[in-house]
């Protein structure tokens, strides 16, 4: 069933992926392949993952009929797949799960992790208390300032969080900072990354973790339409939610899969993150992919008013993906992303993260084109909570 | 051009015993356009001049993520100066005729390389006289093509050995090399450190069963004590985020002087001490 995309070599989708990583880390990414390995063929460690999954995490999430949204758009039928309403407010807790397992079982006790959206560190931060691991996450400064509540939620949870003052001050600075601190310590110490990006096995690895999430909304989909949909729609930061929420349509050719990027505020390179339409192939943190970069080589700034999709490259199998036609790319700018945000919340009072309202743009933007036998599912990827600080500015709402 | 140590030319460069009279051989990193690219090129004379065998220039990357803040500062700097790929081969090229017994190394991160193209880079870098490429990021296993490409253009694969690396590895990086073998003094990034760990001494053993090759040893190596210790274990030893900072502390117009005072202190003339690196 996963034939579509079986890797040609471990690690590599067609050309993409990879490891181009510093010699130290290595040993590391090998122990970590064989590990993951290991535990895949190991039953207990999916009965200890899929426990945690459905008692702590809350999986199944729902697959909701969005009725109002479907209405006032009049053309596709809208199913939301509630990946927001999971433990801690976002699909990366299925990831964080999976690799804090792991972690214990190659006894590695102190755990970093870098963050974007604040999701992924508090996801870790999560799973470290749950497992008593020590927790450091890097965070660009830039990414502390605008997404400050889930600062504060990790620090509740006894993070440790590290500012990052590098480039941009977002989501590739903590990258940089998370490796220079794993080949410091990368003999006791696990970087539980939170996308499908870097060096192999992590773009695999972390694809599995999130496959949950299109296997259930597959079979969800099925008991209640009887039938395949005719898309299904993804932001795409680094790519897990996608990647989780496309996986097992792949063979099913008749399903779109249509990843969304971040169109930000222009098309010039730094103003956004679309890498597809601006980006061209090369080596960043890791991996073979689509990079923003200039001619020279040198990795160009992003901008994006969701700080989970302000990212210069994107992963290797949706490189594969985009070059194989078999998914689908586009962007919605940071004007659509808060036209949808405001719209989910007043027509289903579903307040999405700033990274999903992309996707839910997308699916504002192609509903009406498509008519009502046709079935849109949109991955909800996260909760809007942490974005209240932007929502309240961009949108002139008023406080206290 | 052969990559030679303590300037002794035609010497089989491997030193199975104790080091070589006079310490170690030299290898100089310095970032390119770090303050600017005429400095830089005064620098790298004066770095030969004063001792160096081997001269890495290194490419400044925007995500220069194996690197210390001293190196990630100079790399800014230089990036600033808009210092690309082109300058560093134009400065090699410049070198390689005023100072023919110099080894010189394009030190980079992969990405600048594959946008220069692979096969246009290993062209240009021939054509400049280049001995050879080390790339942070690039590893025995996804350099099937990067080898190609070096050994069509007589460019020596230089690749790093890690603590790390378990022994087959270290096989495979040592069947690869040419020109010499780059033993990382410890897990981490580069910047100076209070001591050389011992780390250092065991991985150079452990690569020796694999290879003939002159070995170096660097990151964190800072000051005359270092050097001197490398020296009776190793070949040659690295420096470099200690003469980043030298000339990040003295300015452009002090920087050759600096750096060339630095260079004679390690090989143990004057004993002055290290520039803290920050
Ligand atoms: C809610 C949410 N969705 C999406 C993303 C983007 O990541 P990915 O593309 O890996 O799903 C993030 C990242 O922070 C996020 O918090």
């Amino acid at each position: 069933m996963a034939a579509a995309t079986a890797n040609r070599i471990a690690g590599r989708f067609g050309p993409y992926g990879g490891r181009y990583v510093p010699e130290t880390l290595v040993a590391a990414l090998d122990e970590l392949e064989h590990a993951y390995a290991e535990a895949q063929a190991d039953p207990d460690f999916h009965l200890k993952l899929d426990s945690l999954l459905r008692d702590y995490a809350g999986r199944p999430t729902p697959l909701y009929f969005a009725s109002r949204l479907t209405e006032s758009l009049g053309g596709a039928k809208i199913y939301l797949k509630r990946e927001d309403l999971l433990h801690t407010g976002a699909h990366k807790i299925n990831n964080c799960l999976g690799q804090a397992l792991l972690a214990v079982r190659m006894g590695k006790k102190r755990i970093i992790a870098e963050t974007g959206a604040g999701q992924h560190g508090v996801a870790t931060a999560t799973v470290c208390a749950l497992f008593g691991l020590d927790c450091v996450v890097y965070m660009g400064e830039e990414d502390m300032r605008r997404q400050e509540l889930n600062v504060y939620r990790m620090r509740m949870l006894g993070a440790e969080v590290r500012p990052v003052s590098s480039g941009s001050r977002t989501l590739k600075d903590a990258i940089n900072e998370a490796m220079r601190d794993w080949v410091t310590n990368v003999r006791t110490t696990h970087y539980l990354l939170g996308s499908v990006l870097g060096a192999h096995p992590y773009p695999t690895m972390v694809r599995d973790f999130h496959r949950v999430i299109g296997r259930e909304a597959r079979q969800q989909i099925l008991e209640k339409e009887n039938r395949l949909p005719t898309a299904i729609i993804a932001c795409v930061g680094g790519g897990s939610n996608a990647i989780g929420a496309f996986y097992e349509f792949i063979p099913d050719k008749e399903v779109r899969l249509i990843g969304v990027e971040a169109g930000g505020r222009g098309s010039a390179l730094g103003e956004h993150a679309a890498r597809f339409s601006g980006g061209s192939p090369g080596v960043l943190q890791g991996t073979y992919s689509y990079v923003l970069q200039d001619e020279n080589g040198q990795i160009a700034l992003t901008h994006s008013v969701s700080a989970g999709l302000d990212y210069a490259s994107i992963g290797p199998e949706h490189a594969a993906l985009h070059d194989s036609v078999r998914a689908e790319y586009t962007s919605a700018t940071d004007a659509q992303a808060l036209d949808a945000t405001l719209r989910l919340a007043r027509t289903e009072g579903i307040i999405p993260a700033l990274e999903s309202a992309h996707a839910v743009a997308e699916c504002i933007r192609i509903a009406p084109t498509l008519n009502p036998r046709d079935i849109l599912l949109v991955n909800i990827s996260g909760r809007g909570d942490k974005d209240m600080g932007i929502l309240a500015r961009e949108l002139s709402l008023s406080g206290a | 051009m052969p990559i030679r140590f303590a300037s002794k030319p035609g010497l089989p460069p491997h030193r199975t015993k104790s080091g070589c009279a006079g310490g170690p051989g030299l290898v100089a990193y310095i970032t390119v356009g770090d303050p600017d690219l005429a400095t830089t090129h005064n620098i790298a004379r004066a770095a030969i001049d004063a001792g160096a065998d081997v001269l890495e220039l290194g490419v400044p990357f925007s995500d220069p993520l194996a690197d210390g803040p001293v190196i990630q500062r100079a790399s800014e700097r230089a990036l600033r100066n808009g210092t690309r790929l082109h300058d560093v081969l134009a400065l090699a090229a410049g070198l390689r005729i005023e100072r023919p017994g110099a080894g010189l190394i394009i030190f980079t991160y992969y990405n600048p390389v594959l946008r220069f193209g692979l096969e246009n880079f290993c062209a240009a870098a021939e054509q400049a006289g280049v001995d050879g490429v080390l790339v942070t990021d690039m590893i025995v296993e996804e350099a099937a093509e990067y080898l190609d490409a070096l050994h069509r253009h007589r460019l020596a694969p230089i690749f790093l050995a890690a603590p790390t690396s378990p022994d087959a590895r270290l096989e495979r990086i040592a069947a690869v090399s040419q020109g010499f073998v780059y033993a990382i003094s410890r897990t981490g990034i580069t910047g100076a450190q209070e001591s050389l760990t011992a780390d250092a001494e065991q991985l150079v053993r452990r690569l020796r069963r694999f290879t003939n090759l002159p070995i170096a040893v660097g990151f964190g190596i800072s000051s005359p004590e270092h050097f001197a210790a490398v020296g009776e274990f190793a070949d040659a030893a690295v420096v470099g985020s200690a003469l980043v900072a030298t000339i990040e502390q003295a300015g452009p117009k002090d920087a050759p002087s600096s750096v060339a005072r630095f260079i004679q202190g390690l090989r143990g003339g004057i004993r002055e001490p290290a520039v803290p690196a920050r």
